[in-house]
């Protein structure tokens, strides 16, 4: 695949036109497989979703979905839960970027323990093991953080402080802090050496490299990443009324539950709205402050 | 030569705008605080409440030993399997749904662009004609994705019962929807110079989508399916909660019936599978771009 041009005095030997290696097929050959193992194992019923039986169902429950209720009384109780699920993701997203700012520059390698500033240090060896440890501590919480389901987080969070949003903003906080917590820390590891070098060059503390090489470039990126999540965390915010987080979640699992489909189509209607809000938001405000 | 003292150089108007925005903006942000943290109750005092601490304690020594008993783990494999299953074919229906949609639903295709400015030029019906399934694909996309999967989940449990497949379901038009929309980026932010030799030699526009489009966008398409698949797979352990099959149904089972222990097995399962995943996706990526 690269463009250069053979010399004319050498006569280049053809590559071997055997497109066809074994090893070029297995690769789609493996996937038809586990394509096919897949439909097999989840019960995949296209035939009888599509049937007209099938078809009649869907078209059945679409219709039953109109009108949607726009009673003044309900209009008023999404308005509220809306704004109930737009504080837990709110709330648990600011809380997620205190979680990710406390651990991420323990997590970074280049400021703990390798890299430029540590190329001639001279700390001893329980020192540096000592480095190494917080990093490979901070990460290891990271790990836990993210790996944990946030609805695993708020089913804990539920028992800790009953029920309610709180949970729910607890278990987003810690669930994307360990996300952007690793997002985070990959930016710090990917920021440009030369400031770094230069301001210790220029004799300055850790301390003072830190705040005027390391943060200056990335902030901004923090920034960006944290609304990012936001806009996930909307989402998620829904889903975690399911446990029990208040909000328009618990409100469209009611209305699921009990048939009202008019009502559904209501609360449908708001997270449409507030999603596609916040994206708007955040891509508006991702323009303006970077 | 010499510069104009800063007070002397015209500022552009936006400059204006830009020193109102801060203000607005803290005002926004604190307002937002403030009726957030009431409306979502945050009281950190609970936290740390006898009753609290006491449930948490419970919580946390009810972890360990994890549960990794044989018969345990012989128990979770089906589960395991079927988290992969769904996330797999949820995979492949969201490309199904959201591969048709796109093409749809681009723009430099369906009604802009070399491709159609000159045979629209001039005729309002034509355009309409072309700008009408565009703006019907980019809706049927943009519902598709707003609502998250797991409201599609519930009401596909609804639908066609318990078990994996409403997953599936789920997944493939959540990320249908996903698919579709980024799908459609890609393919507008082309090189528009192949498909246009390819419509002064006279190819039909399938031909352009397929000899011009595809081979340049091909990387770009499977690198972020690859990387909604990695989503997929956490996905897929979420929506078992509301009984979508998979790992997820056993997690709540053993939150509910208070088996912390297994609990934790599980939650290190889905570690393995998740990072596995991710390096097997990062692996494909990597040879493919």
């Amino acid at each position: 695949m690269t463009g250069q041009t053979a010399p004319a005095t050498t006569i280049l030997p053809l590559p071997p036109r055997s497109g066809v290696r074994p090893a070029t097929l297995l690769v789609p050959a493996g996937i038809l497989a586990l394509i096919l193992w897949s439909w097999h194992g989840t019960r995949f019923d296209l035939i009888g979703l599509l049937s007209a039986d099938g078809r009649a169902q869907m078209l059945t429950y679409v219709q039953r979905l109109f009108p949607p209720d726009l009673s003044p009384d309900l209009l008023r109780k999404v308005a509220y839960w809306s704004l109930e699920t737009f504080a837990i993701s709110f709330m648990g997203t600011l809380l997620s970027v205190a979680v990710a700012l406390a651990l991420v520059f323990f997590a970074s390698r280049n400021l703990v323990f390798t890299g430029v500033l540590f190329e001639v240090d001279e700390a001893g060896r329980p020192i540096r093991i000592a480095r190494i440890g917080v990093y490979v501590v901070a990460r290891a919480l990271l790990n836990l953080l993210r790996t944990v389901p946030h609805i695993v987080w708020a089913l804990i969070f539920v028992f800790a402080v009953g029920l309610g949003p709180f949970p729910g903003v607890l278990a987003l906080g810690l669930h994307t802090g360990g996300v952007l917590g690793k997002l985070f820390a990959e930016v710090v590891e990917d920021i440009e050496t030369q400031p770094l070098e230069a301001l210790q060059a220029a004799g300055a503390s850790r301390l003072q490299i830190f705040f005027y090489g390391v943060l200056p470039r990335v902030l901004p990126q923090f920034l960006a990443y944290s609304l990012y999540r936001w806009e996930v965390n909307i989402r998620e915010a829904i889903i975690l009324g399911y446990v029990g987080a208040g909000g328009l979640g618990q409100q469209i699992q009611i209305a699921i539950s009990l048939f009202l489909e008019n009502k559904l189509l209501t609360l449908i209607l708001a997270i449409y709205l507030m999603v596609t809000m916040v994206d708007y938001s955040s891509a508006y405000l991702r323009r303006r402050l970077l | 030569m010499p510069y104009p003292k800063p007070s002397e150089a015209a500022l552009p108007s936006s400059d204006h705008s830009r020193s109102l925005f801060p203000i607005l903006f803290g005002i926004c942000f604190a307002a937002a605080f403030v009726g957030s943290w009431q409306l979502a109750q945050i009281q950190p005092g609970l936290l740390f409440e006898a009753e609290g601490r006491r449930n948490m304690a419970r919580f946390i020594t009810g972890m360990f030993p994890p549960d990794l008993s044989l018969n345990f783990l012989r128990f979770l494999v089906v589960p395991f399997f079927e988290t992969i299953q769904i996330s797999v074919m949820g995979t492949v229906l969201a490309i199904a749904i959201g591969f048709p949609l796109s093409l749809l639903g681009t723009a430099s295709l369906a009604h802009a662009g070399i491709l159609n400015d000159l045979e629209i030029a001039g005729s309002p019906g034509r355009r309409l004609a072309r700008t009408l399934p565009y703006v019907l694909a980019r809706t049927v996309m943009s519902a598709f994705r707003c609502i998250p999967e797991f409201v599609w989940a519930f009401m596909f449990v609804r639908a066609v019962g318990l078990g994996p497949f409403p997953g599936v379901l789920a997944i493939g038009v959540s990320y249908g929807g996903m698919l579709g929309k980024v799908y459609s980026e890609i393919l507008e932010n082309l090189e528009t110079q192949p498909s246009e030799a390819l419509q002064a030699t006279g190819a039909s526009r399938w031909k352009i989508l397929i000899y011009g489009m595809l081979p340049q966008a091909l990387p770009q398409l499977v690198s972020y399916t690859l990387y909604r698949w990695e989503c997929a797979v956490r996905a897929s352990a979420i929506l078992g909660f509301i009984g979508a099959g998979g790992l997820g149904q056993q997690i709540e089972l053993s939150m509910r019936m208070f088996n912390f222990h297994e609990v934790v097995t599980l939650i290190l399962i889905l570690f393995l599978l998740v990072a596995a995943v991710d390096f097997l996706s990062a692996r494909a990526r990597k040879a493919i771009v």
